[in-house]
Order: structure tokens, then sequence, then C-alpha cells
């Protein structure tokens, strides 16, 4: 099970990553030994087991609807590398 | 050439009435507000927060769900929906994915016809809780990111693709947004963007088995933009498809201020959303208590109150529909009736007088300050032959402007009707007498006259005659 070095650059994109050629390469080599590993994985006959979304014993942890106050406008941006109006201040992104 | 066939499937989002937000305690209601001043570290996703479930999200989710008949839970997981955009910060949207709170439900919509109302059954495949995302706002280089929206509890309504004209969707949209509102889910507004709408359209010729390939269209920001989007794409497909061309799979955008849909750059598909079950969130199992506790509080729906309404009150369906269209009039017109013992007058002035009053002040129900006993007691004095109904519309707009009490009014105005038949034989002779030759051309069959005799001794009595007494006493005067 090998990937190709177009979905290679395809998960990079959705990771946002810029790769450069010898990381290509690289990156392809180790996802395809983790994709191998799972394949050995899948042969595990999973028929009798339910789906399991959490191994923690906890169900059903919820808070009722109450209000507490939010952070100041000052901490919320204390840490944005630019703002701008109250806002934070990122690089133009227009919706695909 | 052949006839082509329609095929819509709607994914609504609206926002759901809770007081703080879906993960974190900061109010959710944000309209009005400065940007970023209902933020916390967990809508902001620094390290270290975790979400916590708002228990009335989830409880409003299953409420929806069971309006629309769908079978809940019992088992409900919250999952990762993984993509890179500025509106969350954390990376991903807390989403369901395999195990949504609400599954296979349908809702009935009826589409008016010439004969009457068609009713049909639209199948809702999930109804599932989600995040809000942050607002953005694309300023020349740069775009602002306000986290206030970020993390207001979403629901998400999907349909099967039952839907097979834009009427259809918009029947739909328009039941869907009145369920919404009398769960108290959400106020549904889709100017306000509490309502959001996307639509899955396709075409194929009639009597094919296979749908045909289906385009995304988004941005559909009110009722008005869902058909016309709507009715656009149908025709631009069927164009492409009777050119010999192909439908291409894509996502578009509707672009309100050229009345066209315009290609999107297709984003990520599902598999690239790469979802999986949140692990900062337990599962929730839905326990059966639990749903039937959250049943007992469904309130009657519109549906069912129209049918009541005719089969119980005796109201002529157009009125029982319009006046279970929102529940604050429903409940509003039942205590009048209720006061009154006369549901059939009751409705007619609140489709009636009520509503006119409404509109042209621009009044909700619930600012009303007529009191239903208040209403009641002017539609007894009517009722009772104490004031006529030309009176009552007056004292009813004085009760609407002021909230005082319809006697009052009356005894100010001085519009007590007159009953006495001695006082109006004295009117009906007064007139008969000043009109000679009209009284003779009425005896010669001119009969169309009465009415206008009528109309003279009303005036005569400055409107406080009672008509029937008039009528009587005018009939015999003329008979002469």
């Amino acid at each position: 099970m090998s990937l190709t070095l177009a979905q290679v650059e395809h998960i990079a994109e959705l990771a946002r990553l810029a790769l450069t050629d010898a990381e290509k390469a690289l990156y392809r080599e180790q996802l395809s030994a983790i994709l191998e590993y799972a394949a050995i994985l899948q042969r595990v006959d999973t028929s009798m087991i339910p789906p399991t979304a959490t191994v923690l014993p906890l169900r059903n942890i919820m808070r009722e609807d109450i209000v507490q106050p939010s952070l100041p406008i000052e901490d919320v941006l204390a840490n944005a590398p630019d703002a701008a109006d109250g806002c934070f201040r990122v690089t133009a992104i227009l919706e695909g | 050439m052949p006839i082509y066939e329609t095929i819509i499937g709607l994914e609504v989002h609206a926002q759901i009435l809770t007081r703080s937000k879906m993960f974190c305690a900061c109010s959710a209601d944000y309209a009005g507000a400065a940007p970023n001043t209902h933020v916390c570290p967990v809508c902001m996703a620094l390290p270290g927060s975790l979400p916590v479930i708002n228990r009335a999200a989830v409880e409003k989710t299953i409420l929806a769900g069971l309006a629309l008949h769908c079978t809940i839970g019992p088992e409900a997981v919250f999952a990762r929906k993984n993509y890179h955009y500025a509106d969350l910060p954390k990376g991903y949207q807390i989403s369901q994915y395999e195990l949504p709170l609400c599954h296979d439900g349908w809702i009935e919509i009826e589409i008016p016809n010439e004969t009457g109302n068609r009713v049909k059954r639209i199948g809702i495949t999930r109804v599932h809780l989600e995040e809000d995302t942050g607002k953005l706002t694309h300023t020349g280089g740069a775009s602002l990111v306000d986290l206030n929206r970020a993390g207001v509890p979403l629901l998400e309504i999907v349909t099967e693709p039952d839907m097979r004209s834009p009427e259809e969707a918009h029947a739909y949209l328009t039941m869907l947004q009145r369920i919404l509102r009398y769960l108290g889910v959400s106020t549904a507004d889709m100017e306000k963007g509490a309502m959001r709408c996307e639509a899955n359209v396709s075409v194929r010729p009639v009597g094919q088995a296979q749908f045909g390939t289906k385009v995304e269209v988004k941005n559909l920001n009110s009722f008005r933009a869902v058909v016309q989007a709507l009715e656009y794409e149908v025709a631009r497909q069927i164009a492409v498809l009777e050119s010999g061309g192909k439908v291409v799979q894509v996502t578009m955008g509707w672009d309100e201020a050229h009345g066209r849909t315009v290609v999107q750059r297709t984003k990520e598909s599902a598999d690239d959303y790469r979802y999986f079950p949140e692990p900062d969130l337990p599962p929730l199992v839905i326990e059966p208590a639990w749903v039937e506790a959250l049943a007992a509080r469904l309130p009657e729906l519109p549906d069912a109150k129209t049918r009541r309404f005719v089969a119980e009150l005796g109201l002529h369906p157009r009125d029982a529909a319009l006046l279970a269209e929102d529940r604050g009039i429903a409940e509003y017109f039942e205590a009048v009736a209720r006061e009154s013992g006369d549901a059939k007058t009751a409705a007619n002035w609140i489709t009636g007088e009520l509503f006119r009053l409404m509109n042209t002040a621009t009044v909700e129900i619930a600012a009303v300050k007529i009191t239903p006993a208040a209403f009641a007691a002017l539609m007894r004095l009517v009722a009772t032959g104490q004031i006529n109904l030309n009176s009552a519309k007056r004292v009813f707009a004085i009760m609407f402007e002021t909230g005082r009490s319809p006697d009052e009014i009356v005894q100010e105005l001085g519009l007590a009707q007159v009953s006495d038949a001695d006082v109006l034989a004295a009117a009906v002779a007064a007139v008969v007498a000043r009109y000679p030759d009209e009284a003779a051309k009425y005896r010669g069959g001119k009969e169309t006259l009465f009415n206008w005799f009528l109309g003279q001794v009303m005036r005569e009595t400055r409107g406080k005659g009672n008509p029937a007494v008039v009528r009587e006493l005018l009939a015999k005067a003329l008979k002469g």
C-alpha cells in the first residue's frame, strides 16, 4: 500500500503544509508505512465488536445552560499578532 | 425532447436558542455586541481548554427531532470535522457524523393546487448538533475575525432528495421554520442568519430511475433566494443537457445581485474532512425516559392546531391556518375564544381588525395591550346589541392604542346603541318624510333603495341606531 506523490501533496494541502520535494518523498514513505500497519489491523475480525468512540467510562457529561462572563477584549486579543477594530486581523482568505 | 424532473434535497442550519454557547459559558446572544466580547479560551481554542456540552442545546435538538418524527439516539457521538479556516481557530468544527442525535424522520408539507392543498411527506435523513463558526469580514488584503458567533449551538437538518420543485422546497422551509419557532428551538430568521439553507439539485428525464448529477447551491439567505436560485439552477442544468452537455458535480454560490449561480472553488470532500470521534467529549446515551420527558414538553404543532380549530371550533380552514401560524397568536386566539365563548367571531376579529392594527403599528402579539378578557367584553357588547359593529371597531382601535376597557370607552364616547323603538321610530319617520321622491320610487319597486334609507337613518342616529331594530321600523314605514 503505497501512496502516490499526488496523494501526499493533497494531504499536505489539507494540513496547509508547504513541503519540499525531498520532504514529499520522505513523508510518502513514512505515511505509506503507517497505512501498511493500518492494513494489518484491518485484517482483525471486528464484526462482533461495536464501534468504540471512547475508551473512558464517561457518558452524558453536560453543563447547565448558564452564562458566565467572557474574557475582557484586551485578554482576547493579547496574543494576536495583529488586530483591528476589536478583531483578529489575518491574511486575506477568500472562501473557496 | 424529454420532459425533466427536478430533484431537490435541502440542508438547513438553524441557531438554537440557548443562553450560553454550545461548549462554553459565553453568552450566545451576540447580536449587536462589539466584536470578540463573547469569547473565552474555549472559543479561541487556547491550549488546555476543554469543551463541555450544553444540556439545553441537546434537549432542544431532541425536541426538534421529535417534532420531525425522528428516531432519537439511542447513542450520539460528537465528531471533529477537520478543516483549516480562520472562522474556527481549533482547525476543526465539533459536529456529528456517524451517530447524530436524531435520524430517519419526516414532515408533511402542503402544496396549494387547483383542488385545494396537496399533502406530501418529506423524509428527514438526520438532525444533528454542531457549533456555529466565527464571522470573517474581508477587507482588501486582510480578513478580520470576530469569534462571537463561534460556538453558538447550531442545528443541522438534512432531508432526503424528496422535493420535486422549488415550490415544494419553499413549502418545506416554511413548515420547518414554523415548527422550530413553535418549539422555541430557534428564531429561524433567515434574514438575520439564524436559519441558513443549502440545496442539492439535480434533474433527470422523467422515467429515468437513476438520479442526475447533483449540484450543491450555497449562500441561500432568504426564502426568495432559495426559490430563485433553484429555478435558475434547474433551468441551467436542463439547458446543459439539452445542448448535449453533462452536468458537472460542483458547489455553486447564489449570486443574489446578478440572479445567477456561480461556481465556487471546490472545497474538501467528505473524506478530506477526516471525521473522527471527538475525544474531548464523552458520548451521549439518550435514555428512553429522557426522551419521554422531552416529548411531554412538545407543544401542539401548527398542523394539529389548524385541524383542531376547524374540527372543534368550526373555523374556516383558511382562518384556522392563519391563527395557528404563530404560537403566540394561536394562544391569544384560544384565550379570547374561551373568554367569549364564540370562537368564530373571535377568529373574525383577530384575523380582521387585530391583524390590521398590528400591521399598521408593526406590533407583535406579545405587545398587544388588549387582554383576552377585555376583547371578550367588547364582543359581548356587540352580541347583546349595546353597540353596533362600526362603533365596536372604533372602540377596538382605542383599546388597541391604550389598553383601556371597552365599557369605559363606550361610555366616554356615548356610543351606546339606541334600541329604543320610540326613539328610532322618530328618526325613521323624519328620514322618510325628508325624501318623499325616493320613498315613492321604493314603493314603485326600486327595492335597492332600502339600504340607502337604512344608511340615512343610521346617519340620523349618528351611528348609534340598532340596525336590526331600524331595519324593522324602516320596512314598516316605507310600506306606508
